[in-house]
C-alpha cells in the first residue's frame, strides 16, 4: 500500500473519520477535524465527501444518532441519550433522529424495550424455526 | 434471501468483530440458555439480510466428530464466506486495518475488479471490493 498513489492522503482523511468517531459526544467543529487531518476546511470537506458519502458534519450527526439509538435501546432516557452523544438541544436532537431513524427517539426507545422484553420472554419468536429445530432448541 | 450463516468459533469474539470492528448493527441477540445463542448482524445499509453468526458446538447439527472438524477447518481459513463491496476500498482497507482487521490480501487491481481480502476473527476470508462509481 505504500506505493499506492496518494496514500498519504487516504491515510489522513481515515484518521479524521476515525477522531469523529472516538470523539462524537465532544463539542468538536470542523476546524478541529480539519487541523487533525492537516488539511484546510474546504479541501477536506470535498476530499471526506468524496470518500464516504458524506461530509464530515453529516457523518458527525450520523454517528452522534447513531450511538444515541444505542443508548435509547437500552433503556436510556431521552434527555440523557442527547446530552451524553454531544448534543445540547433535546428538539433538535429529536428532529434529527426522526428525520433519519423515521420513529421520535421516545417511540423508538418504548418500540425497542418491547422488543427486548419480548426476546426475553419468547425467544423462539425471533429465530426461524429451521433452524431451532436443527439445534434442537424445539 | 433474508438470512445466512457464517461459522465462528465463538460468538462473543465474532460479535467484537462484526459490530465493533466491521460496523455491522445488531439484529437479534436471542438465548435460549447457557450455550444456545441466536445472534445474527447486519450490514449497516441492508437491515433485511441476518447474518448469523453459528457457533460451532456438539448437538443437534454437528456430532462430537463433525464439531471438532468444522472448527479446525474454520480456524484454517478454509472458508470464504462471502463478497462485501464499499464506497471506497482504499480507505475503508486503512481503516479496518487501524481497527486491527487482518487482510490476506491488500487491494489490488484484478481483471474482474478492485479487491481485498480480509479475514475474520475465526479465519473466515471474505472479499472486500469496491462499488463501481
Amino acid at each position: 500500500m505504500a506505493s499506492f498513489p496518494k496514500i498519504y492522503l487516504y491515510r489522513r482523511i481515515v484518521h479524521a473519520k476515525l477522531f469523529i468517531d472516538d470523539h462524537y459526544c465532544q463539542p468538536i467543529n470542523l476546524d478541529d477535524i480539519a487541523d487533525e487531518a492537516f488539511f484546510s476546511k474546504f479541501h477536506f470537506i470535498r476530499l471526506f465527501k468524496t470518500t464516504y458519502g458524506k461530509t464530515p458534519h453529516q457523518y458527525l450527526i450520523a454517528v452522534r444518532i447513531e450511538q444515541a439509538r444505542l443508548l435509547l435501546q437500552k433503556g436510556a432516557p431521552v434527555t440523557v441519550a442527547c446530552y451524553s452523544v454531544g448534543f445540547d438541544s433535546v428538539t433538535s436532537f429529536s428532529a434529527l433522529f426522526k428525520k433519519i431513524v423515521s420513529l421520535s427517539p421516545s417511540a423508538y426507545r418504548q418500540g425497542e424495550l418491547k422488543r427486548a422484553a419480548e426476546m426475553l420472554e419468547v425467544p423462539l419468536k425471533f429465530i426461524p424455526n429451521c433452524f431451532a429445530q436443527e439445534n434442537g432448541w424445539v | 434471501m433474508n438470512h445466512v450463516s457464517i461459522f465462528v468459533l465463538d460468538q462473543d469474539s465474532a460479535y467484537d468483530f462484526y459490530v465493533n470492528k466491521l460496523g455491522f448493527k445488531v439484529h437479534t441477540d436471542a438465548s435460549m440458555g447457557p450455550g444456545m445463542r441466536w445472534l445474527t448482524v447486519c450490514p449497516p445499509e441492508q437491515p433485511e439480510l441476518e447474518i448469523s453468526l453459528m457457533a460451532i458446538a456438539e448437538g443437534m447439527m454437528f456430532k462430537k466428530d463433525a464439531a471438532q472438524q468444522m472448527r479446525s477447518l474454520v480456524s484454517q481459513g478454509t472458508f470464504g464466506f462471502g463478497v462485501f463491496e464499499c464506497n471506497d476500498l482504499v480507505a475503508t482497507y486503512e481503516e479496518l486495518k487501524a481497527k486491527g482487521v487482518e487482510f490476506k490480501k491488500e487491494p489490488t487491481k484484478e481483471f474482474y475488479g478492485f479487491e481485498a481480502l480480509f479475514k475474520d476473527d475465526s479465519g473466515n476470508w471474505f472479499s472486500l471490493g469496491e462499488k463501481q462509481k
